[in-house]
């Protein structure tokens, strides 16, 4: 029984900017936000997922403005996170128009915060983020603060408990495959989605519609989210006038026209395509 | 449309009623998110949104005085669209934390997802999808703000609980979750109601808003 999957784009937010790296680091700009999240809506898009991909590190919230702005246009879930630390924050966050919001950081440092979110505003509403690493004996280990900071808590483990606790949601980040374009971790998504019964958004490594198919068909997982093809399907189909650029952060990347690896530049439309010839069912 | 409009969009505390609001202005509606007793008498419509636990909305609605004054106004013949959680809410009773009892303005239960699939499979619950949505009747579905768009229409839905009224007559759309067909959508009377969320359905959900409001004397 073959649920209807989700293709979700990633828009991880610094400053004004939408900002797209490797392993969560060395961030380049890709534009703006809200024309990349516009597109996305019209093109196909069964939710947007922002991050504010530095807000935990320095403790500070700026995405309301950006989400408030989208949300006015844009008729489709979004989900927040980065830097929500309290049931005020949660509560800030959907007024400035989110759906859902995602915990990571303060999650594993207070736990009961998704138990209290949880009973609050509704399991539904909250996501939480797994960012895992995958260590020498073989066990993945959670990380915070945008995978810098290692907490030694086993990845498995701690998804049953956020269930527990009540999230609604997970989305699983493999910060080894991140930016990569290597394909999902199979292995790393396989084991929690498993061993959970929510929703299980798989993260990080896509770099081809084959990718987004695998990790559906093998880890069992019925939505997928992902950042750099898609951001580089718009920029090499120059989507958008170069007035979506602005100048703050570093744009060499975006002006040097170099190619990206293994990440193919995709687009949402050739994503369902291609699942759709392999009889998985999603919208198009 | 001639004249805007007034939508009164019941807050008693819970869910996201951001986008519930945004649909409405996007649309022309003179919507306001509100509790004031007043202002949801003087409306011409009224939508109860919601997303979160039953009891704790029952609590509120009541605590906030708002049960009576929507039953009043249902009675009075005002359009009442609920959305979500507002769909369980106009139910008899929820099994939801053991049971709970609801405005039961359609007599009938909400019950909890199985955590199986009809094949013994895992099911996942919440359902947090976009799926489809099919006439129960297509004499029901044409008189319904559903009526403009093709029958087996993808929505997006997020819910863990589904309504099963007494009287199929007031079923106005199937669903299939699992491999179990349960009931997305009811109409009865001045009451239209659903599961999922339009106002999160791109432009097909703000059709079927467009279609409700149009349809307000």
């Amino acid at each position: 029984m073959v649920e209807t999957v989700r293709i979700i784009p990633r828009l991880d937010i610094k400053g004004p900017n939408l900002v797209k790296g490797i392993h969560l680091e060395g961030l380049r700009v890709m534009g703006d936000p809200d024309q990349f999240a516009r597109y996305y809506y019209e093109n196909g898009a069964d939710e947007l997922f922002y991050m504010d991909v530095v807000a935990s590190l320095y403790e500070r919230n700026s995405l309301e403005s950006i989400i408030s702005k989208t949300a006015k246009s844009v008729f489709i879930p979004i989900t927040v996170g980065g830097g929500i630390r309290s049931t005020q924050d949660i509560r800030n966050a959907l007024k400035a128009g989110a759906d859902k919001v995602c915990l990571n950081t303060a999650a594993i440092k207070n736990p009961s915060l998704i138990k209290e979110a949880s009973s609050q505003f509704g399991s539904s509403t909250i996501v939480v983020a797994i960012e895992a690493i995958k260590q020498k004996d073989g066990k993945y280990l959670c990380f915070i603060d945008n995978g810098r900071e290692h907490t030694g808590i086993e990845a498995v483990q701690w998804a049953q408990q956020v269930e527990e606790l009540g999230a609604g949601e997970l989305v699983i980040t493999s910060v080894d495959r991140e930016g990569t374009g290597e394909g999902y971790d199979i292995e790393l998504v396989r084991a929690i989605s498993s061993k959970v019964g929510i929703p299980v958004i798989a993260h990080g490594g896509a770099g081809s519609p084959e990718d987004i198919f695998n990790v559906i068909d093998q880890a069992g997982v019925t939505a997928v989210t992902l950042a750099s093809s898609l951001h580089y399907g718009c920029i090499e189909g120059k989507v958008f006038n170069s007035e979506g650029v602005r100048v703050e952060g570093n744009t060499t990347f975006l002006g040097s026209g170099k190619k990206f690896n293994k990440i193919k530049p995709t687009s949402i439309k050739e994503i369902k395509t291609y699942l759709r010839d392999k009889d998985v069912p999603c919208r198009l | 449309m001639s004249k805007a409009k007034k939508i009164a969009i019941i807050d008693y505390g819970l869910g996201n009623l951001f986008s519930v609001l945004q649909a409405c202005k996007e649309l022309g509606a003179d919507a306001e998110i509100t509790s004031d007793l007043n202002k949801i008498k003087n409306s011409d419509g009224m939508i109860l949104p919601g997303v979160g636990a039953f009891g704790q909305a029952m609590q509120n609605l009541e605590a906030l005085g708002i049960t009576n004054v929507l039953k009043d106004e249902v009675a009075n013949g005002k359009s009442l669209f609920g959305v979500c959680l507002g769909l369980q809410l106009l139910f008899t009773e929820s099994e939801e934390f053991g049971r709970s009892e609801g405005l039961n303005l359609i007599p009938g239960k909400v019950k909890k997802f199985p955590s199986e699939t009809i094949d013994h499979n895992r099911l996942r619950v919440p359902q947090i999808a976009w799926n489809k949505i099919y006439a129960c009747t297509s004499e029901m579905w044409q008189s319904s703000p559903l009526k403009s768009l093709p029958d087996g229409e993808f929505m997006y839905f997020v819910h863990s609980y589904y309504v099963q009224p007494e009287d199929k007559k007031c079923a106005l759309t199937k669903t299939t979750y699992g491999g179990y067909d349960y009931y997305s959508s009811v109409q009865k009377d001045n009451i239209f109601a659903v599961q999922f969320h339009p106002e999160k359905s791109g432009p097909k959900g703000l059709e079927i808003y467009n279609n409700w409001l149009s349809s307000l004397k």
